[in-house]
């Protein structure tokens, strides 16, 4: 299934979690923040949060700004 | 002199001077520039991550750890309240339950003035989640009251538009600002030059938020400790109290003992 990751289209199998995106993505171990659907998913969460066809996913960090 | 700490959200601080991190050539002058201006409280930003590029190229919060800094997240680049409060719970989330944001929610693209409408209501959501707000506004005296008493923690007014470099262009706005305000009043945005920190905090300013003064200067490691020292300055001369404007002079020697 399409997912939407910043803005790029991904396919991920069906019934990924936001771990295994974590995972995919190599992103294990580094500092960010995701929301799905403009809904914020908490680390505690990434295990039982299932992704769905169509899903738009934000990850974000810290970088420079005023 | 006895400790001049700045309190915002119960924490004490020893700098007034408050910088961000953005507009540096590297992250190398970044760190230099940052150290310099001897800032404890240092605005990010929150954007898409670089998922999959740049891996070995340092994070921002390598050089500049949240150990070592108060981070201040902001909400630059927010139109509507709504993306304001996605961002300040990404960025909680991002930092460990850290509770100290900027909020600014602007109003046009030339200008980057605040929309003070979407900026009161952000600010109600967020206090009530928990969040410690220091909120970016236009030097309104009445609207800067108004985020004081929703509970905002700092009111933090503009001196002139985002990066204009114009100074403070309406000092007895701020004036009356500080006079009102049972929370610190920081000037964030506007500054030029050192002695604009000066003035700002001769009038009262409790501190300045600044980034593109500094990191916009021909030698901007130079600049941020020039701004280091007006900040300092310009307290001092605030709590010294500064001589009454008179348009006589006023000899400086004694008249007694003259002999010519």
């Amino acid at each position: 299934m399409d997912i939407i990751v910043n803005g790029k289209t991904n396919t991920v199998q069906p019934n990924t979690s936001v771990a295994d995106l974590i995972t995919i993505l190599a992103l294990d171990g580094k500092r960010f923040a995701i929301e799905i659907n403009k809904e914020l998913v908490l680390r505690s969460s990434f295990d039982t949060t299932h992704l769905h066809a169509g899903d738009k996913i934000e990850i974000v960090g810290a970088i420079g700004g005023g | 002199m006895k400790k001049d700490s700045l309190i915002i959200a119960g924490k004490e601080y020893q700098s007034r001077l408050l910088t961000g991190t953005g507009k540096y050539t590297d992250m190398e002058q970044t760190q230099q520039a940052t150290e310099a201006s001897g800032a404890e409280i240092i605005t990010i930003a929150i954007r898409r991550s670089n998922i999959g590029q740049h891996a070995d190229e340092p994070n921002l919060l390598d050089i500049l750890p949240p150990e070592k800094y108060t981070l201040l997240p902001n909400t630059a680049g927010c139109y509507t309240l709504e993306d304001a409060v996605r961002t300040c719970r990404l960025a909680r989330e991002l930092l460990d339950g850290h509770k100290l944001v900027k909020l600014e929610v602007l109003g046009n693209e030339k200008t980057l003035f605040p929309d003070v409408i979407e900026t009161l209501k952000a600010a109600e959501i967020l206090v009530k989640d928990n969040f410690d707000v220091m909120v970016y506004t236009n030097d309104d005296p009445i609207i800067a009251k108004q985020l004081e008493e929703i509970g905002c923690v700092a009111v933090m007014p503009l001196a002139a538009p985002i990066g204009s470099g114009l100074g403070i262009r309406n000092p007895y706005n701020i004036l009356e600002i500080i006079e009102n305000a049972n929370v610190p009043i920081l000037v964030d945005a506007g500054v030029g030059t050192a002695s604009d920190a000066a003035i700002a905090m001769e009038l009262g300013c409790d501190g300045i938020l600044m980034n593109t003064a500094i990191a916009n200067a021909q030698n901007p490691v130079l600049m941020a400790t020039a701004m280091k020292n007006a900040v300092l300055a310009g307290r001092q001369a605030f709590l010294a109290g500064r001589i009454p404007r008179k348009r006589y002079a006023s000899a400086s020697s004694p008249i007694d003992g003259s002999f010519v």
